[in-house]
C-alpha cells in the first residue's frame, strides 16, 4: 500500500483503455465474407506494431473486438505511414458493423497489444508458414518481415488450407510471393467443385510431404485451434523442434491488457502472454478439452 | 513500529470523526437488511454493535450477541472489494461531434476518460482476510505492465484501520491460508505497511477496550489526536491471544503446501462431473469473492445516439458468455467452468502472481446455494489426485 497522494496515472494520451480515433479510408472485399479495412489515424500519428500483434477495434455504439493487424510493420513506420490494415471476417454484430461502414467513418482503436511472431529468430533456417482461412491475415505481417530480408532465410514455405477455392484469401498476393520471392506456396481445399484441379484435403497433409529441413526449420502456425493442434503435432512429428513452432491463440478478449480475465488459459493471459506462443507452452494446454 | 495504545470504546467515535475531519470517506461494516455489509460510516453508531453472525454452507444469519462488541462477527456479506473496485463504473464517455444522420455507424467522435470521485478512502474495521484480498488485488490491478487506473486512483493513499478477527464463522479458513485472523503488519510482496492502525477488541468483563497497534506514522498521528493511552507488551499479548483463540476455532482448512500441484494434476479429474452435477453456475461464489477481478464491458448509448459510455462491470467465469468467441463458448460445460474457477484460485493464480487467489474468507461457501465448499472440493481432488493428502478438514 502506498501512502503517497494519488499520482496522476489517469493519462489521456496513451491510455490503453481509451480508443484512439482512426478513419476508415477504404474497405476492400477479399472474399465473400472477408474484408480488409484501411485506417488512417485522425491525429496523424501512425500506429507502430510488431508482426502478430492485435488491436481492439471499436465500432461506436456496437462494440469492440480483437483483430490482428494484417499490414506491413515496416510500412507503418515509413515516411508518411501506410494505413493501418485489418482483415476481418464478417461473423457477427461488431465485425459486420466494421466491414460495412462507409469510408470516412471513424472507429476506435486500442493497442497494439500482445506478443509477436518474432520471425527474426528463424534467420538462417527454413521457414514454414502453416495457415488456413483467415489465419493468413495475422501471419501476413510475419511473411512480409521475412520477405523484406529474404536472403537471411533458407527455404520459405507457405502451406495454406481453405474450405473452398472461393475462400482463398490474398490469392493474388500468394502468387506474387511465389513468383517474385521464391516462396513455395502449396494449397489444399476441404471441398472442391467439379473440375477443380488443385489438391483436396487438409493443410496438415501438406506438411507430411513438403520439402524443408525439419531440424533447421521454424514454423509459424495460425488458424482454428483444431487445425493448429494437428499442424503443430505433424510438424513436431517430422522433427521440427517444438520450441521452433509458434502458434497464435484466440480467446474471448475484453481489455487486451491482462485486466479483465476473459482470455485466461490456465496460467496464461492470452492477450499479454500471447497471442503468439510457443508449442512447448501450449501443447499441454491444448490437449485438455474446454480448458 | 512497536507502539501500542489502548483505545476506549468511546474513542472509536473520535477515530471516525478524526478520519472524516482529515477528508476521508470512511467505509466499514454496517447493518443493511439482514446482513452486515461494507458501507459508509458517518459515526460509530453505524457499526453493527452487539451483532454477530452465523455462517456455514448455505447459511448466513445475524445473531444478536450478549455483549457490546463492535466487531463481533466474521466476514461481512460483501467484502471491501467494491470500495476500490466497484461492480460497475464508466471507463470513458464518447460524444458525437456533429450530426451526420447516422446512429454511431458513422461520423466523428470524441472520447474522454471518465474521472472517478477522488475523495480519499479510509477502510475502518477491515479484517485480515479482506485486507490480504486488497493486497492481492493491488498485485493484479495496480502492479502490472498495465494498471486499472481508476483502482489505483482510489487505492493510493487509502487509510486502513484493520481489525483482528475474534469470532470466526464455521465457513472461515483463513488460518490455514496464512491470511488471518491476525493481519500481518506488512505486505508479503512489497514489505510496505498493511495497515495504519490495527485494533483488537478485548471483551473482558467490565473492561471493554481496544488494543491499538500503530502501523504507520500517519496512523500514530491519528492515534495521538484521538486520545489513546499508552499500552504495554502485555496488552499486545492479550491481542495475540484473541487471534490465537480464533484460529484454533476454525475447522475448515486447505493444505496450501500441496494445493497448487493438486489442482495442476487434476485437469482431467472425474471429480468435475460430480461438482458439475451440483453447481448451478449461478455466479454467486465469484460475486462475493474479495479477490475475483474478472470484468466485462458494456457500451451504453442514449436514445438519440449522441453520446455513448463504456462501462466496466464485474463478470464471472461461471457465465456461459464469459468465454464466448464467434462459434460458441470455449468453456461450454459447468464442469469446465468450475474447474477454471477453482484451478485459478488455488493454482494458476500462484503461477501468475506468486500468491494464491483465495484468502479463506469462506464467503463462497456461505453463499453457494448448492452448498459447494471449496475446502471440500480441494480435499476431494487431493485424495483423487494420488498426490500427498492434505491436512484433515475434520
Ligand atoms: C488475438 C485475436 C486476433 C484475432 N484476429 C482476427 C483477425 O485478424 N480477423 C478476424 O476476422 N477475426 C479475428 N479474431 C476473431 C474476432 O475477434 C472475432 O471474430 C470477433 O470477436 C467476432 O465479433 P462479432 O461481434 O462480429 O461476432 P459475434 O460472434 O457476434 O460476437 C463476438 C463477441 O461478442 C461478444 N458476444 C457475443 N455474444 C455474446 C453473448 N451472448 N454474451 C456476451 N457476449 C457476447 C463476445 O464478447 C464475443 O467475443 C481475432 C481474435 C483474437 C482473440
Ligand atoms: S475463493 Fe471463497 S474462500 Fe477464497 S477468497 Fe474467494 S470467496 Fe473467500
Ligand atoms: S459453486 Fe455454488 S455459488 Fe458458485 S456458481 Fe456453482 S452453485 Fe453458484
Ligand atoms: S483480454 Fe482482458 S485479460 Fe486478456
Amino acid at each position: 500500500m502506498s501512502t503517497a497522494a494519488a499520482e496522476p496515472r489517469i493519462a489521456d494520451a496513451g491510455d490503453p483503455m481509451v480508443p484512439r480515433r482512426f478513419a476508415i479510408s477504404r474497405v476492400r472485399q477479399d472474399t465473400r465474407d472477408t474484408f480488409t479495412l484501411l485506417l488512417d489515424p485522425v491525429d496523424g500519428e501512425p500506429l507502430a506494431f510488431r508482426a502478430g500483434q492485435f488491436t481492439m477495434l471499436h465500432s461506436f455504439g456496437v462494440g469492440e473486438v480483437p483483430i490482428s493487424i494484417s499490414g506491413d510493420p515496416a510500412a507503418a513506420l515509413a515516411e508518411g505511414g501506410a494505413p493501418l490494415e485489418h482483415t476481418i471476417r464478417d461473423v457477427g454484430a461488431v465485425t459486420h458493423a466494421l466491414v460495412h461502414a462507409s469510408p470516412g467513418t471513424e472507429i476506435g482503436v486500442r493497442g497494439p497489444f500482445g506478443t509477436s511472431w518474432d520471425v527474426d529468430d528463424a534467420a538462417g533456417g527454413d521457414v514454414v508458414f502453416v495457415t488456413g482461412g483467415i489465419g493468413l491475415a495475422p501471419l501476413r505481417p510475419a511473411i512480409l518481415d521475412v520477405l523484406r530480408e529474404r536472403d537471411r532465410y533458407g527455404k520459405v514455405l507457405l502451406l495454406y488450407g481453405s474450405r473452398t477455392p472461393d475462400d482463398i484469401l490474398f490469392g493474388h498476393e500468394m502468387h506474387r510471393w511465389a513468383d517474385l520471392n521464391d516462396v513455395n506456396v502449396q494449397m489444399a481445399v476441404d471441398n472442391a467443385p467439379y473440375g477443380y484441379t488443385g489438391k483436396v484435403g487438409f493443410v496438415t497433409e501438406l506438411i507430411a510431404r513438403a520439402g524443408f529441413n525439419p531440424r533447421a526449420s521454424w514454423a509459424f502456425v495460425c488458424g482454428p485451434e483444431v487445425m493448429m493442434r494437428s499442424a503443430a503435432s505433424a510438424l513436431a512429428g517430422r522433427g521440427v523442434p517444438a520450441s521452433h513452432i509458434r502458434l497464435s491463440m484466440e480467446r474471448s478478449m475484453k481489455c487486451g491488457i491482462g485486466l479483465c480475465g476473459h482470455c485466461q488459459l490456465r496460467d496464461l493471459f492470452i492477450c499479454v502472454d500471447g497471442p503468439v506462443l510457443d508449442y512447448p507452452r501450449l501443447e499441454p494446454l491444448m490437449s485438455v478439452r474446454e480448458l | 513500529m512497536d507502539d501500542i495504545r489502548i483505545l476506549q470504546p468511546s474513542g472509536l467515535d473520535a477515530l471516525v470523526g478524526e478520519l472524516r475531519a482529515r477528508g476521508f470517506r470512511v467505509v466499514g461494516p454496517t447493518l443493511r437488511g439482514d446482513a452486515i455489509v461494507t458501507g459508509e460510516i458517518r459515526a460509530v453508531s453505524d457499526l453493527p454493535r452487539g451483532m454477530g453472525d452465523s455462517q456455514d454452507a448455505k447459511t448466513y444469519r445475524l445473531r444478536p450477541r450478549d455483549d457490546e462488541a463492535y466487531f463481533g462477527f466474521a466476514a461481512p456479506a460483501q467484502s471491501s472489494k467494491p470500495v476500490f473496485f466497484p461492480a460497475e463504473e464508466v471507463v470513458w464517455r464518447g460524444r458525437r461531434d456533429h450530426d451526420d444522420g447516422g446512429r454511431f455507424s458513422g461520423g466523428q467522435f470524441t472520447v474522454e476518460r471518465d474521472t472517478p470521485d477522488a475523495a480519499p478512502i479510509a477502510l475502518l474495521g477491515v479484517r485480515s482476510c479482506d485486507l490480504r484480498a486488497v493486497q492481492i488485488q493491488d498485485k493484479v490491478l495496480a502492479d502490472r505492465a498495465h494498471v486499472d487506473a481508476h483502482y489505483v486512483g482510489r487505492r493510493d493513499g487509502a487509510f486502513v484501520v484493520a481489525v483482528a478477527c475474534s469470532d470466526p464463522a464455521a465457513s472461515c479458513f483463513c488460518a490455514s491460508m496464512g491470511t488471518g485472523p491476525r493481519p500481518s503488519a506488512t505486505s508479503r510482496e512489497t514489505g510496505e505497511p498493511s495497515y495504519d492502525l490495527l485494533l483488537t477488541e478485548i471483551l473482558a468483563a467490565g473492561d471493554h477496550h481496544f488494543v491499538m497497534e500503530i502501523g504507520t506514522d500517519r496512523g500514530r498521528e491519528v492515534a495521538d489526536e484521538i486520545g489513546s493511552s499508552i499500552g504495554h507488551s502485555a496488552d499486545r499479548d492479550d491481542a495475540i491471544a484473541v487471534t490465537d483463540d480464533a484460529a484454533a476455532r476454525q475447522s475448515r482448512a486447505i493444505d496450501t503446501t500441496t494445493v497448487h500441484d493438486v489442482l495442476r494434476a487434476s485437469a482431467e479429474s472425474s471429480r468435475w462431473e460430480d461438482v458439475a452435477s451440483r453447481c448451478l453456475a449461478c455466479t454467486n461464489c465469484t460475486l462475493v469473492c474479495p479477490t475475483c477481478f474478472c470484468t466485462t464491458v458494456q457500451d451504453v448509448s442514449d436514445l438519440a445516439g449522441d453520446s455513448a459510455e463504456r462501462h466496466r462491470v464485474w463478470d464471472s467465469c461461471f457465465s456461459e458468455s464469459f468465454s464466448y468467441i464467434h462459434g460458441g463458448p470455449t468453456r461450454e460445460s459447468t464442469k469446465a467452468r468450475y474447474r477454471q474457477w477453482i484451478t485459478h484460485k488455488l493454482s494458476s493464480w500462484e503461477d501468475q502472481f506468486g500468491m494464491l487467489g483465495c484468502v479463506g474468507c469462506g464467503r463462497c461457501i456461505t453463499w453457494c446455494p448448492a452448498g459447494i465448499d471449496i475446502t471440500e472440493e480441494a480435499a476431494a481432488l487431493a485424495r483423487m489426485s494420488g498426490l500427498p493428502a492434505p491436512a484433515a478438514t475434520t
